[in-house]
């Protein structure tokens, strides 16, 4: 230790930092430091150090002041149960403490890890790449648009959203576009899906992108994707389907409907609801491949002929390319994928499909029994869901998702007379329990 | 000896894990398995179907094939590879943290206040007015701190279409400015190593944006006319952006709120020890002084009026969002911790012990370092030796190597970083490490490494013929 009030995790003896001091031929630590005197700290933050035990004390005690809630939120951030396995083998100190895999060669456990996730992706998808991770979905659509723009043959600037899309997701989209010199416009919706008509008449050669989500930001699935993809095709214009890694173990793959890129939440899986924590998935077709944002393993050999795994087509990375990179990413979310590759695993492709299906079984269930309530009506859209569904309330929506959250539960208020539910293996059976509450304040 | 340290041996065991795809592999139809139309539904879905127990041991051998910072030494420079204390770990795992962004401010005063005193440290450390903590990484910090200046610009009337950035900057400053929509300029290094005040003056002007800065530099160097450098940029209508890489060189011993920079972003998964995770999760919260407060990304957090209770607010001019919700937000309770663990004199001894650190390792290397005096970080040369080679040998000396060939401003560079956490005795085998391969054959150098889980792996042919899933091997 280097006396009492050093850091912790600083081995230095006193005698040690003496010999060091010696071999170095300085008198102290300071004598080191090539900082002018005039903007030296010299003052203290006021902040005491303090034992292992009061901090988790007190952060427990913190936390604890949250109020304890039954959550019926998603519109982008999902929590389904983790199992055990996956916190186990992911807090692996091999995994958890490790870098980015710059030398391969002690690298070959994370390198595999994270090649089979991609390889998980792109079955989902359908497409032909997937990277090893983007920060969340909303980070993703952004780097989708400038890839768009890179790419498109002609000109223009539009990338056109649904009208109904989550305010986060646009706003960070948003930030994106306006460095690449794209503007955002949203297209109409119709019922809780795309408007495909006002769609094709508003797509002409100024877009360069055309984004649709399914499911849908209200949980709603897209019933016309192929159609959508064929109107992205007719103004040559990138098709970018937003979904996130449980759905697409059932719905429509998105290859097969003409999506050039996917982006979307893939940590749906491997990690609880954590205030919006996620992990965002970028694939695309095999065309962009030396366009894709972020990190790409890939596999080779090496000097002894067998299989191995290493990053590659860095020369597309901030690391190399500097400002003609194609996006400034370095550190992403490379444990969470690998979380959500062991989640995956775990499931199998039987309980990827159970668990999705369940998705859409359980909202169609809790919306039937919601709109049994008078003064309720649900589903708002008259739409397959998946998880999540709108609800039509006579009164206030703010008021009455403030008189639920007096009950205990947590809903999301997307509108004056809106509200919007959503359900996971994880609050399912509570379903009941949030039909009364709602019976009881409206 | 340094020989017996090595992890992986070839004797050891079989080093070829199999795909998960290999091992097990199930097809399910999933149009007779939904309650959904077949139109809305894919037919199947191929995946992996390993039981639990082959799951384990799957991801159990591939963590024996990665090294980590638990393994031993990580010098990266740059990369700032702490110690991850386990206790961080616990306190994120608690379940009352783990709960939806959308939940209202008034039911989640946990979360506001460990939010709100996270802020407070960070800007007490880096000498800022105002921090968010919503930017996932260090770049997205970048790209935060750079929205934010381009916005105060806007908001001024100014028309200001260039960032300087000196040639030896992290890779993530072009790319921030680029996709910022800002053209870059390329400041040539001075002959110390430093910014060249004269080529500066020539480089800023009406069009400068900002400046962004690394302080030490990526040579371990701090730019002692930083003042200078700040009135020069300030004086043309620009900002200055600090990249706090290079922060752990700093703490408790200089701020750069002191030293004149307006904006900065700090990495939280280097100087505050959360995990690197492989490759993430990190966190990137920037800072910023009084003027730029206005622009930060929405919501920022607040004490409210009179309660003693903590709200969520949107600041007046917002660049709006950087990240869908709140960040990383179990990677900042880590933060949190470790900062409150180490308190005042555990942050300066941080510091001031990377410093010795590095000047120690730096004494007792054969190779040549041509810059100084350093501080945190140095770049030896390998001279007439490839450094990607002396790397490779050093890894079957039982050590990760540092950072090679860049930056570009030292020939054929080993930029090293050992960090605090590293003692004498940790030192003294890096340094042999060190000197052992830089002083090896050619043959050995070349054919190097060799008592790692693989061999020298072919880049050129993973790149020139991309195979990226197992779908792409079975297809061969």
């Amino acid at each position: 230790m280097s006396g009492a009030d050093g850091s912790p995790y600083a081995p230095h003896t006193d005698a040690e930092t003496a010999a060091m001091l010696d071999a170095v031929g300085v008198a102290d630590e300071e004598a080191l430091f090539d900082i002018p005197d005039a903007i030296a700290f010299d003052e203290e933050f006021g902040i005491d150090a303090r034992s292992e035990r009061d901090i988790r004390t007190e952060c427990s005690r913190l936390f604890g002041r949250n109020d304890d809630l039954t959550e019926f939120l998603g519109r982008g951030h999902y929590g389904h149960y983790v199992p055990s396995v996956v916190d186990h083998l992911s807090d692996r100190a091999e995994f958890l403490t490790s870098y980015t895999q710059y030398q391969p060669e002690i690298s070959q456990g994370f390198l595999q890890a994270l090649f089979e996730y991609q390889s998980i992706l792109v079955e989902l998808t359908g497409l032909d790449v997937a990277n090893c991770s983007m920060y969340d979905a909303a980070t993703a659509l952004g780097e989708a648009a400038t890839l768009a723009d890179r790419v498109r043959s002609t000109s223009g600037d539009v990338v056109l959203v649904p009208e109904q899309l989550r305010e986060g997701k646009r706003a960070v989209l948003e930030n994106y576009c306006a460095g690449a010199g794209l503007t955002v416009e949203s297209y109409p919706m119709d019922d809780g899906n795309a408007d495909v008509d006002a769609l094709a008449e508003r797509a002409d050669a100024d877009v360069v992108m055309v984004y649709a989500e399914n499911p849908t930001v209200r949980g709603c699935i897209e019933e016309r994707l192929a159609a959508i993809g064929e109107v992205a095709d007719d103004a040559d214009a990138l098709f970018t389907l937003g979904s996130d890694v449980v759905s697409l173990a059932v719905l429509q793959e998105p290859a097969s409907v003409g999506a050039d890129v996917v982006v979307g939440e893939a940590g749906a899986l491997g990690l609880p609801t954590a205030y919006g924590m996620g992990l965002g998935i970028f694939a695309c077709s095999d065309d962009f491949i030396r366009q894709v944002p972020g990190r790409l393993v890939g596999a080779s050999e090496d000097a002894r002929g067998d299989r191995a795994f290493t990053l590659t087509l860095q020369t597309r990375e901030q690391h190399i390319r500097k400002e003609r990179a194609t996006s400034n990413i370095c550190t992403n979310q490379a444990w969470v994928a690998l979380r959500a590759a062991i989640h995956a695993a775990t499931l199998g492709p039987d309980g990827l499909v159970d668990l999705a299906n369940d998705c859409v079984r359980e909202a169609a269930d809790l919306a039937e029994r919601i709109d049994d309530v008078v003064g309720a009506t649900a589903p708002v859209h008259d739409r397959h869901h998946v998880r999540e569904f709108a609800v039509r309330v006579d009164q206030p929506a703010a008021a009455v998702a403030a008189d639920l959250e007096a009950e205990g539960f947590a809903v999301h208020m997307i509108g004056e007379h809106l509200l919007q539910v959503c359900v996971t293996d994880l609050n399912a059976e509570r379903a009941d329990d949030l039909v009364a509450a709602i019976e009881e304040v409206i | 000896m340094i020989h017996d340290q090595a992890r992986y041996t070839r004797e050891d065991e079989a080093v070829h894990e199999p795909l998960l795809s290999e091992k097990t592999e199930e097809t399910v139809d999933v149009s007779d398995a939904s309650p959904l139309p077949d139109d809305l539904t894919r037919e199947s879905l191929t995946l992996p179907a390993p039981s639990e127990p082959e799951v384990a041991r799957h991801y159990t051998r591939l963590s024996q094939m990665n090294w980590a910072i638990d393994s031993g030494p990580y010098p990266l420079g740059s990369c700032t590879m702490k110690y991850n204390p386990k206790f961080t770990e616990d306190v994120a795992a608690d379940p009352n943290a783990a709960v939806h962004p959308d939940r209202s401010g008034r039911s989640v005063q946990g979360i506001l206040e460990l939010q709100y005193r996270l802020q407070e440290f960070l800007g007490d450390i880096g000498g800022m007015d105002a921090v968010t903590l919503q930017p996932p990484a260090g770049a997205a910090g970048e790209l935060t701190g750079i929205l934010v200046a381009k916005a105060y610009h806007e908001h001024h009337g100014n028309d200001r279409s260039e960032v300087v950035i000196p040639a030896s900057a992290h890779g993530t400053n072009f790319a921030t400015a680029a996709t910022a929509g800002y053209d870059v300029v390329e400041l040539p290094s001075g002959e110390d190593g430093r910014v060249d005040v004269e080529a500066l003056e020539a480089a800023v002007g009406d069009d400068t944006a900002a400046l962004m800065l690394t302080n030490p530099n990526t040579v371990g160097l701090f730019e002692r006319d930083i003042t200078e450098i700040a009135d020069i940029v300030h004086d043309a209508g620009g900002l200055l952006y600090y990249d706090g890489a290079n922060l752990n060189a700093l703490l408790g011993r200089g701020r750069p709120g002191d030293m004149g920079f307006d904006v900065m972003h700090y990495n939280v998964h280097k100087t505050f020890a959360t995990p690197h995770g492989g490759g993430g999760p990190g966190a990137g919260p920037v800072g910023v002084v009084d003027e730029l407060a206005e622009f930060l990304p929405t919501p920022r957090v607040r004490k409210t009026e009179g309660n003693g209770g903590y709200e969520r607010f949107e600041p007046e001019n917002t660049i709006g969002k950087v990240h869908g919700f709140a960040g990383n937000w179990l990677v900042l309770i880590k933060a949190y911790a470790y900062i409150a663990r180490l308190g005042d004199e555990g942050l300066a001894d941080a510091a001031a012990k990377a410093v010795l650190n590095a000047n120690y390792l730096a004494e007792r290397i054969d190779l040549d370092v041509p810059y100084g005096p350093f501080h945190h970080e140095f770049a030896a040369t390998a001279g007439d030796r490839d450094a990607a080679d002396v790397a490779k040998r050093m890894l079957d000396f039982g050590v990760h190597p540092p950072t090679t060939k860049w930056p570009e401003m030292v020939p054929e560079a080993m930029l090293t970083e050992p960090t605090e956490i590293e003692g004498k005795s940790s030192l003294d085998d890096l340094a042999e490490a060190f000197n052992l391969a830089y002083a090896d054959t050619d043959e050995a150098l070349s054919t190097s490494p060799n008592r790692t889980a693989a061999g020298r792996i072919d880049q050129v042919g993973a790149a020139r013929s991309p195979r990226l899933s197992w779908q792409a091997l079975e297809e061969e």
